[in-house]
């Protein structure tokens, strides 16, 4: 303790902040943006797991845009996901809040219930929706038959398998739930007193009150959604092996594949980078057209109290 | 003039009382209160006063008894049906909306044309002098403007009852002088009843009409300031109202005519004049109460004491005071007295000055001279701007 006080106050001035720094900057630089760089270098290189690595440009990238249709399907399959995953993904979860922000007996037992499916491990809740969703043997499938409705083969049917991944993938929704719950629960109560007191229905109020006020978290959702419907591989993988008919072969499979089937780290590492670069420019456009309808609490220009 | 007793929106509570699981907050309120009249609930915090004017708010259902605004009934109309508006302590301004908007939300909604709103809107901004600020939103606003806004918003409702819910409390303390006597003069401008719950008996004292005095969910007292000043009606309004505090000491019965009563105190005699009074139980004891500025020292006087504390603020001193027989008192002298810590006084108390309490707190009436009973009586009905 003594010798380090008298390295940093005599012979190194400023050292210790950089000490104090220096568990997230070693994470940082080794974890983080160090793999980042290589992967950089390594989608410029025919770069095969095992024998001779080859710079080669730009060519990972042209050879994808130009002669890889499986890029684009797979591109594909995940856009046409991510355009019905991220609205439902935020609607249920909003729905689901407001109903949890009641005050009734044993809300936190609900709010637990629909938290769990969040901390159970993917693979085991993919074992779970592998037995709901089997075609004979099914729990989805004896539920519609009650009702007189022949089940589709969920996951064997090109047609049905999206669905059957984006019901799985919404299990999950228990974190945007509590992240939109915890931003009802930080609106003013008294908003809804006033607007109550002049005669604002509650339609109106949650359009007009708890949206706006909710708007920074719906944001936040919104983008974290958005990358995570990009990132879609474990259910995938897992419940349809990316069929029937690749109808589920989502980009992230696409790249997963690249790696360690066909051992093409340098083609897959350029695919990392498009998806970077996808979902980097979603992600800023989003921001940017958020400011017409985001509203922060916390941009106090002026004013003050006084 | 015209209107006496329960005008046109004279509002009437009756038997309230309001409960939450098992805790009684509100345990019996009856209240009448005159068109046009400025009233203030005061009293500690947990009194119940907020929760009794978010009852006529509607805001709160009643566990039981009944209100009526006008000769209407509307204990079980939903709050925008009842003529109301209400001003929230922390303003409940709409962060994302302007000045404008705010002002205009609820009337829009419930279908009124925009030409009339616009005109409530601009008459309301013209009454505050917030004009300029409508395209503004909420975080632009200092506390005081934004606390004009939320009066504004309560205004275009044109209700027949204003509610305020200690509306002045997040402001500081010289905003809070100047928007007291802005309030005071808005209620004299739009003659409409108002209620104001506060826990700062200098804004109630100086706002209202009539004040009613809460404790533990009951009416401890509702009258003209003066008269809680002068004539408490028991132990708690007289300890309540008034800074310094009233000195309590406690007293022997004497004797006791139909309009005096004669206690004992350390031995010596006195005799305080009643306005007339139920004969009280002599084995039990009274309480004295006065006032530190009516306490004087004396070369002769019932009380002995040795000054423990002289605040000097200039125009007047409070000396705190330990008495020889226990317990000790307050008194306030002018500011020039001379008297110092450490010095051995003698008190006096002047009878017409002393408030006496039965051994259940409640106040024998007080006999008054003609010119505080002039001024405690209650004014004829409420102030007239023409």
């Amino acid at each position: 303790m003594t010798d380090a006080r008298r390295i940093s106050s005599r012979r190194l001035p400023g050292l210790a902040p950089w000490l104090f720094i220096s568990p997230w900057i070693l994470g940082f630089f080794l974890f983080t943006l160090g793999p980042m760089i290589f992967s950089l270098i390594m989608s410029l290189h025919d770069w095969p797991v095992v024998g001779e690595r080859k710079f080669i440009w730009f060519d990972n990238y042209t050879t994808m845009l130009t002669q890889d249709p499986r890029f684009w399907e797979s591109l594909g399959i995940t856009a046409k996901f991510a355009l019905v995953f991220v609205p439902l993904n935020i609607a249920l979860s909003f729905l689901l809040a407001v109903l949890l922000n009641v005050k009734v007996r044993g809300t936190s037992l609900f709010r637990t219930a629909f938290y769990l499916p969040s901390i159970i491990s993917g693979v085991a809740l993919v074992m779970i929706w592998k037995w709901i969703y089997s075609k004979d043997y099914g729990l989805l499938n004896y539920g519609l038959s009650l009702l007189g409705v022949d089940g589709p083969n969920w996951l064997g049917d090109p047609n049905w398998s999206i669905l059957a991944i984006i019901i799985a993938s919404l299990w999950g929704l228990g974190g945007t739930m509590l992240i939109l719950l915890a931003g009802l629960q930080s609106i003013p109560k008294e908003l809804y007193e006033a607007a109550r007191v002049s005669g604002v229905p509650a339609w109106a109020q949650t359009v007009y009150i708890t949206i706006p006020m909710l708007s920074p978290m719906l944001l936040f959702t919104f983008i974290t959604s958005l990358i995570s419907a990009f990132q879609q591989l474990t259910i995938a993988l897992l419940l349809t092996k990316g069929g029937p008919t690749n109808s589920t072969y989502f980009f992230a499979m696409y790249i997963y594949d690249n790696a360690f089937k066909f051992h093409d780290m340098g083609y897959a590492a350029a695919m990392s980078w498009v998806m970077f670069l996808i979902i980097l420019t979603l992600s800023v456009l989003v921001l940017k057209y958020s400011a017409a309808w985001v509203h922060y609490e916390g941009e106090a220009k002026g004013g003050g109290n006084g | 003039m015209i209107l006496r007793g329960l005008g046109l929106a004279g509002l009437a509570i009756l038997g309230l009382k309001k409960s939450f699981g098992t805790v009684d907050v509100l345990k019996g309120i009856d209240l009448e209160i005159r068109e046009g009249e400025f009233i203030s609930f005061l009293g500690p915090s947990g009194c119940g006063k907020s929760t009794l004017l978010r009852c006529i708010a509607g805001l709160e259902e009643l566990t039981e008894g009944a209100i009526q605004l006008g000769g209407r009934e509307i204990t079980d109309l939903p709050s925008a049906k009842r003529d109301i508006a209400m001003v929230f302590q922390n303003y409940a301004l709409y962060p994302h909306m302007n000045v404008r908007k705010n002002m205009a939300f609820g009337l829009s909604l419930n279908g009124m044309p925009g030409v009339e709103i616009d005109t409530r809107v601009r008459n309301a901004a013209e009454i505050l002098r917030i004009t300029e600020l409508l395209d503004r939103k909420p975080r632009q606003l200092s506390g005081g403007q934004r606390q004009r806004v939320a009066i504004g918003r309560a205004i275009t409702r044109q209700p027949k009852l204003f509610l305020l819910d200690e509306p002045l409390s997040n402001l500081d303390a010289s905003l809070r002088v100047t928007m007291r006597a802005e309030l005071s003069a808005l209620h004299d401008r739009l003659g409409v009843t108002m209620i104001y719950v506060t826990h700062d008996q200098v804004e109630a004292m100086t706002l209202s009409d009539r004040v009613v005095v809460l404790d533990k969910g009951r009416v401890a007292q509702f009258g003209h300031p003066l008269e809680l000043f002068h004539r408490p009606a028991n132990l708690f309004v007289a300890g309540f109202i008034g800074s310094p505090q009233m000195n309590f000491l406690t007293a022997k019965v004497e004797g006791q005519t139909a309009d005096s009563i004669t206690v004992s105190l350390n031995g010596a005699a006195l005799t305080i004049p009643t306005l007339g009074h139920a004969p009280v139980d002599p084995a039990r004891p009274v309480t004295l109460g006065i006032r530190p500025d009516r306490l004087e020292i004396a070369d002769e006087g019932q009380l002995t004491g040795t000054i423990r504390l002289a605040e000097r603020l200039g125009t007047e001193n409070h000396l705190h005071i330990a008495l020889s027989s226990g317990g000790s008192v307050v008194v306030i002298t002018d500011g020039t007295h001379p008297a110092r810590a450490g010095d051995q006084v003698k008190l006096r108390i002047p009878p017409a000055d002393a408030h006496v309490f039965d051994a259940d707190g409640i106040a024998l009436p007080r006999r008054l001279d003609a010119a505080t009973e002039a001024l405690i009586s209650e004014p004829e009905g409420p102030a007239d701007p023409a």
